[in-house]
């Protein structure tokens, strides 16, 4: 890579402004194609069976009946899609998850799929499955789960992560562990201790379009699938590993995106999709349900964490100390780890230690959900952070500054911090007007601050100049927030153009070079650094042109606001060349001219942010109203600020979700009791205040303007805030997540009862 | 000669070493010569590991040099949504 991404202080011009998106007529007047909007000529209709079992094993499949039902063009089992995975263990797990191999794992596990001509006869043909299943016993709950005696769920995993290998299997898949210094000695010199264990329950991400896709593959073995996906390259990668075929041969086309927050990140119908279109040689069109959304793709993990934190009377944090329990569902995980490597990295701490167990339970695989496992954790430790800085009568905000991380500050999870925004939100909170706003009867204020790492990643993009002077912007990471908007403003910056003079597409796999997906808040940090680096590439390529136009040496050509300019005394009365005129003549003067670029955006600056919350609960009922929200986040530089802005108030909006009612209920019989909206409650806009943002802008120092992910970090804090402001209301702390009314209600009572 | 520190699990499949010493210009090299002087890290190298240097964190650039003195963490390759 030849790109020199540090970054340089400068004047923007089109950076920073906020214009209207490009895609956003066709997303209000209904043109806009989601998943389910692709249609193909004579195409199938794909449905799945899934297991009504949280754990069975499969004795036999009988596919027969449904065979031979007229209209049935394909039935598939885990036979139709062999293990290619070669030894990989995670794309195993994809590949078995996808369609369960030997055993039902989860209520919703898909066991066979058919494809059929219409709908109705699809649906027919799942009732002609017979599936003999061995019901074996159940766990859901991720301590019971932990329990010697707790069913085993896969008995080939033996913990890893300690010190000797264990002698037994078990369904805790691995420890992990973070921190330096000595917390006992740390503990030894703390005046004040605070100890509370905490439990979140399982939510899902809640997009509302659930997953779509239309899958074609032909005689020839090439296919085309058309998707709503957050990463359109990692799902051919994905598929074509599943299925044996070359990556090549697969071409796979983004639809627009009804919200996705991690959910698509991983495959689930697209392989079926595919492996049915194979067998039945049509197309085949899958499209969830929005019980299958809940039952089977998804949900981020079911959490208990225990924190200890010690101070000095002086509010100095002595000593920091949590275990964190999250589940993974029936495969192994990372979500633990991640969650004990963001606890404490707010914090400036000289005896820190995290300790994370992957647990196993029977519930669906768990997915990424924006910041996975961060927000979890950031509830744990900011509410007895607070509880602390009660104990030791300090203002909350004042006690978070005083041990804030900062510049040079070893963090938690190892490294040293280089320039960070946690200290500058906490200041700005200290001075918000909102911390100042009176408060009625039965309200709460609450506070809390959150860090996500953000990560880059591979990233190619091609910038393409007509010969009318528009200029076409192809990106390879799907545009999951406004990224065309402001990728177009990058570009438009570069080149030194209108906004309005770039048009920028996602484009379809066969077009452009390998990108990682949209996730880790990259989208816009990675695609600005390679369109930056592209635009930069084509107007090497443009004062080519201007200098043969002039018949003058390229070193004598400059790039200044979107013109060549001749440099020196000898060529004082050549006038300035317009983009323009140079790609009207790109004809004559050696043809079409373009921008490349592919690059690794790695370098991503970690993100903080700090919000503020109110809450009124009725102490009566135990029913909360979220009545004013501010969000405070450094955004190292704001390409777009409307969209960053937006950003900012989606994951609030999830968190308070989140916070209040969001969770998956099991029975006892281990299936899921609440797959659906109705009993599944997200916040809808008559649950939420408007929400008040405040973006900051602490450079990141690798990349060219500065920009940081944004897209994350805002749903950290909200748990700990809403948390903090609905026990300041109650005057109980609470300590399980969702604040349900039942929950605030039980909380109240037995204070009152002491 | 650079200074390398693993994260807890890490350590434990380096003999229980969360520090190790390595001579390496960058990170290929860096994950090449730890795989050869600890075996049971080549499976976590397989599946990914990030370096930060300096705090700053590399997921992908192997290419990446490690200045003399830098600081040099090993990290799990983490997972966004």
């Amino acid at each position: 890579m030849n790109f020199d991404p540090r970054y340089s202080n400068r004047n923007f011009a089109s950076v920073g402004t906020r214009p209207i998106r490009p895609d956003g007529v066709d997303k209000v007047t209904g043109r806009a194609r989601y998943g389910a909007d692709f249609n193909m000529a004579g195409q199938l209709v794909g449905r799945v069976l899934r297991s009504p079992h949280a754990h069975a094993k499969i004795r036999k499949i009988d596919t027969s009946k449904a065979e031979a039902l007229a209209g049935v063009k394909a039935v598939i089992t885990a036979a139709d899609l062999p293990d290619l995975t070669d030894g990989d263990a995670a794309m195993y797990d994809i590949l078995d998850n996808c369609m369960a191999r030997t055993k039902a794992l989860y209520d919703g596990h898909a066991v066979a799929a058919v494809a059929a001509i219409d709908a109705h006869t699809a649906r027919q043909a799942l009732k002609l499955i017979v599936v003999d299943y061995e019901v074996l016993p159940h766990v859901t709950d991720v301590d019971e789960a932990m329990q010697h005696h707790a069913p085993l769920i896969n008995d080939t995993i033996f913990t890893e992560g300690l010190e000797e290998k264990p002698a037994k299997p078990s369904n805790v898949t691995k420890r992990s562990q973070f921190g330096h210094g000595d917390v006992h000695q740390g503990f030894g010199h703390a005046d004040f201790i605070v100890e509370r264990s905490f439990k979140t329950e399982q939510t899902h991400q809640g997009y509302i379009e659930p997953h779509a896709c239309v899958a074609n593959v032909s005689s020839d073995g090439t296919a085309d699938l058309w998707v709503c996906t957050q990463g359109h390259f990692v799902y051919r990668q994905h598929c074509a590993q599943l299925l044996g075929m070359e990556a090549s041969k697969l071409r796979v086309t983004s639809s627009e995106i009804g919200g996705g927050f991690g959910g698509k990140t991983h495959v689930w119908a697209e392989p079926v999709a595919l492996a049915l279109s194979r067998k039945a040689g049509r197309p085949v069109k899958l499209v969830m349900t929005r019980d299958e959304v809940f039952r089977a793709s998804g949900p981020t993990s079911a959490t208990s964490i225990d924190v200890k934190i010690g101070a000095r009377k002086d509010g100095t944090i002595t000593a920091a100390e949590a275990t964190l329990r999250y589940t993974s569902g029936p495969y192994a995980g990372t979500w633990a780890e991640i969650g004990a490597m963001t606890a404490f990295a707010c914090y400036r701490l000289d005896n820190v230690k995290t300790v994370g167990f992957e647990v196993l339970v029977n519930r669906p695989k768990t997915a990424a959900y924006r910041a996975p496992s961060a927000p979890m954790a950031a509830f744990a430790v900011e509410s007895t952070v607070d509880e602390l800085a009660k104990e030791l009568g300090m203002d909350p905000v004042e006690f978070r500054i005083k041990n804030a991380a900062q510049e040079g500050t070893r963090s938690s999870y190892g490294p040293v911090y280089g320039p960070i925004g946690i200290g500058p939100t906490l200041e700005a909170v200290k001075n918000h007007a909102h911390m100042k706003a009176p408060l009625k009867a039965n309200q709460g204020r609450g506070m809390a601050c959150g860090f996500w790492f953000n990560f880059g990643g591979q990233t190619c993009t091609d910038l393409n100049i007509g010969m009318d002077g528009s200029v076409s912007l192809a990106v390879g990471t799907v545009d999951v927030g406004g990224s065309r908007a402001s990728l177009s403003l990058v570009a438009a910056e570069e080149l030194g153009i209108a906004y309005e003079q770039v048009k920028a597409i996602v484009a379809d796999t066969s077009s452009l070079g390998y990108n990682d997906m949209t996730d880790g808040s990259r989208g816009t940090f990675s695609s600005s650094m390679a369109t930056i680096s592209a635009a930069r590439n084509a107007i090497k390529i443009l004062r080519e042109r201007a200098a043969q136009m002039w018949d003058i040496s390229v070193d004598d050509v400059a790039w200044e606001q979107g013109h060549a300019v001749a440099k020196g005394e000898k060529h004082g009365n050549l006038g300035k060349l317009s983009l323009k005129e140079i790609a009207a003549q790109s004809g004559k003067t050696g043809g079409p001219i373009a921008g490349h670029s592919e690059l690794v955006a790695d370098g991503a600056g970690v993100s903080f942010a700090t919000h503020i919350c109110d809450v009124e609960v009725d102490p009566e009922t135990g029913s909360t109203r979220v009545i004013r929200y501010t969000v405070v986040q450094d955004a190292g530089k704001a390409v777009h600020p409307t969209y960053v802005e937006g950003q900012y108030q989606g994951g609030a909006a999830q968190g308070i979700g989140w916070a209040l009612n969001e969770e998956y209920i099991y029975g006892k019989d281990g299936r899921l009791q609440n797959a659906g909206f109705l009993d599944y409650r997200i916040p809808v806009c008559s649950d939420l205040p408007m929400i008040d943002t405040q973006i900051l802008e602490i450079p990141n120092p690798n990349h060219p303007y500065g920009v940081r992910g944004v897209g994350e970090t805002s749903i950290v804090p909200p748990l700990a805030a809403i948390a903090n402001a609905v026990s300041n209301a109650a005057g109980v702390r609470m300590t399980h997540i969702p604040m349900s009314p039942p929950r605030i209600l039980a909380a109240i009572e037995a204070e009152r009862e002491g | 000669m650079v200074e390398v520190t693993l994260w807890g699990a890490l350590a434990t499949t380096a003999g229980g070493n969360s520090k190790v010493e390595v001579e390496a210009k960058d990170i290929r090299e860096l994950f090449r010569k730890l795989a050869e002087q600890y075996p049971g890290l080549e499976p976590w190298i397989d599946r990914g590991i990030a370096v930060a240097i300096d705090g700053t964190i590399y997921r992908d650039t192997w290419s990446k040099k490690l200045p003399p003195g830098a600081e040099i963490f090993l990290l799990p390759r983490l997972a966004g949504g």
